[in-house]
């Protein structure tokens, strides 16, 4: 029987994770909460899915066995909460909450509940990145002394924004919404880091939220890393994601579509040789079963309808992972607030 | 039915799409800053015998229609295949002021400026109105123009393939024939998924574009799915990405897509005059002039 899944939170990404897995053939979306009657009516109508205003009332009269929960960060926690508690597995976007303790009883809870818990760092599904993970944890840079990761993009180009992104009480601004992603990168490729040394969070055009996020992070074992974002570029057209390492044995640049890696002498690995070597996501990423609006976004959700079928619960971007990543990003707040 | 050449000239090179390369895309987005450098693009594809242009309804393809209408004699054989939306001017809008104010930004652009936000709302609660209102408002931009196609970018075809809006396409099929006198054709990355959607709706042997390459990128279904459709004539194909971004040596990547039962056209970008003149001789070569 097909997993039955509620979506609450029917916004961009919401009416996206709807579709992704609506179209795998071990899911329905059968149901939708959200706050806009009107977007509620349309897909009533349309998509012939029951709706609801109330998300307990959702998961008691759908029957649901998952929810996935796109709404504001803010109320990720109670979301989340209240579905483990009625043993529904869960999937949250990105960041998991606003606060590392609540993320972290979030995660305990899941536990204890047996519950497939998932969060949507889709950057861990796309292979350059699990090429790069590879390559690191064979040893192929070496002892790493460096991490670089950034983020560009064109989000806020004007004074003007009438979203939840743009209010910092909800989970706006670009620390949350953007340099999150980056920091889960870093964390997947290097660990968590121990301590933020600097941070400094920048408005350029948003009155609530900054715009742009740099700090420097420590790591245990004496790896440095500097985290650059600002999605007021407008120089790119959709958000760029770069992450660079250099080790003893040689280099790494990578981003979503290609992987770069330089070796030293008598450093290669496998048939990656010494000197330059570039690994294009054309030959290295795995078809999906249905492809929306990049692998890594169905990759995620057939990981998720995948660990719920194994009834695995320690499975890629668990709420474990992700409380690593809002741990990183509290450092960050309080490393900014500490320089002023 | 409309006769779809077998070659077509595609756009992603001219705003910054390379599936492969950030640096790349960057770089051709550097180089087409100027409409001119795009048009100048666009007069050697023409030079060469290509008639056909796949453009996305972004926001610069207003100058071109623009340029091509000022020089209607030139471009008399010129046609057209717009493929709309332009995902991301409604997707950032979106990330900005949200569902609802994105439907009144872009639906009011295509009506007259008297209409009310109270009305539009109504409108809207009907999607199909809502998708007429936002058809033609991209439309505007090719007035005067020859539009035999009309396409609906994967973005959305996958999105309502993926919410089972089925009755949307057959709307969209019904509309774009009624009020444009054109065929609709669908983007998409999910052929085969798509087709079934298609027929579930009542619209056959349907115009579509997808990935068909050989090395099976984003081709979801799977490369002998896709073979078997194509053979059995089951939509009128036009392959893209047949050189996956550049994964596959040309000549390899054109002898097996022109190897293929059933292909009717392949469409591909290029920025140089060589480049168009290359790949439009290895299409020749293996399926004739």
């Amino acid at each position: 029987m097909a997993i039955r899944v509620g979506i609450i939170g029917a916004g961009k990404m919401g009416l996206s994770h709807f579709a992704i897995a609506n179209a795998l053939p071990e899911a329905a979306v059968v149901a939708v909460c959200d706050t806009s009657r009107y977007v509620l009516s349309v897909l009533r109508k349309y998509a012939g899915v029951q709706t609801f205003t109330h998300h307990d009332e959702m998961i008691d009269e759908a029957r649901l066995d998952a929810v996935i929960v796109a709404t504001p960060t803010s109320t990720h926690f109670t979301y989340a909460k209240d579905a483990l508690e009625r043993d529904v597995h869960v999937f949250v976007e990105k960041p998991l909450t606003l606060s590392p303790t609540e993320s972290l009883a979030l995660s305990e809870l899941a536990i204890s509940r047996k519950r497939v818990n998932q969060v949507g760092f889709h950057n861990r599904f796309i292979a350059t990145f699990q090429e790069a993970r590879r390559l690191l944890r064979a040893g192929t840079l070496g002892t790493v002394s460096n991490v670089h990761g950034s983020a560009f993009g064109q989000v806020v180009i004007k004074e003007q924004n009438r979203t939840w992104r743009s209010k910092k009480s909800e989970g706006g601004g670009c620390l949350h919404d953007y340099a999150s992603h980056v920091i889960d990168l870093m964390n997947l490729l290097v660990g968590p880091p121990s301590r933020v040394q600097g941070a400094s969070l920048q408005s350029i055009f948003s009155e609530d939220v900054e715009d742009a996020v740099s700090a420097v992070f420590l790591y245990r074992d004496g790896v440095t890393g500097i985290l650059e974002t600002n999605w007021s570029d407008e120089t790119y057209r959709k958000m760029t994601t770069t992450v660079t390492l250099h080790g003893s044995r040689g280099k790494m640049v990578v981003d979503r579509q290609e992987l770069k890696i330089y070796l030293r002498e008598g450093c290669g690995f496998e048939d990656y040789v010494e000197g330059w070597n570039t690994r294009y996501i054309t030959s290295l990423q795995k078809p999906v079963a249905f492809y929306l609006r990049g692998e890594e976004y169905s990759a995620q959700l057939e990981a998720f309808v995948g660990a719920i079928r194994a009834s695995n619960v320690a499975h890629e971007n668990s709420f474990a992972s992700a409380y690593e990543t809002d741990r990183a990003v509290d450092l960050i707040i309080r490393a900014n607030r500490a320089n002023r | 039915m409309a006769t779809i050449d077998r070659i077509l000239f595609g756009d992603n090179q001219f705003f910054g799409v390379n599936h492969m390369s950030e640096e790349k895309a960057r770089q051709q987005l550097m180089r087409f800053k100027d409409t001119a450098a795009i048009i100048e693009v666009l007069d050697q594809a023409f030079e060469m015998g290509i008639r056909t242009f796949m453009c996305t309804t972004y926001d610069r393809i207003g100058e071109i229609c623009d340029h091509m209408r000022a020089r209607r004699e030139r471009y008399r054989d010129f046609i057209y295949f717009p493929c709309m939306p332009y995902g991301h001017k409604y997707a950032n809008s979106v990330s900005q002021v949200g569902i609802m104010e994105t439907i009144h930004r872009f639906s009011t652009g295509g009506m007259v400026s008297t209409v009310i936000r109270g009305a539009v709302g109504t409108i809207t609660r009907d999607i199909y109105a809502l998708m007429r209102l936002l058809v033609d408002a991209e439309m505007k931009r090719f007035e005067g123009l020859n539009t035999p196609v009309i396409f609906v970018q994967n973005v959305v075809t996958d999105l309502l393939l993926g919410l089972k809006l089925y009755p949307v396409f057959a709307e969209f099929d019904r509309y774009v024939k009624q009020r444009y006198g054109a065929e609709a054709g669908f983007i998409t990355m999910n052929l085969p998924l798509l087709l079934d959607g298609l027929a579930h709706a009542g619209v056959d042997n349907p115009i579509v574009c997808a990935n068909i390459n050989k090395i099976g990128f984003r081709m979801s279904g799977g490369i002998p799915a896709y073979r078997e459709l194509l053979r059995t004539h089951r939509c009128r194909a036009i392959a893209m990405s047949v050189l996956a971004s550049g994964a596959i040596p040309p000549r390899e990547a054109i002898e097996w897509a022109c190897g293929l039962e059933g292909l009717s056209s392949i469409v591909f970008g290029a920025s140089t005059a060589g480049n168009i003149r290359d790949t439009q001789e290895l299409i020749q070569q293996y399926w004739g002039r």
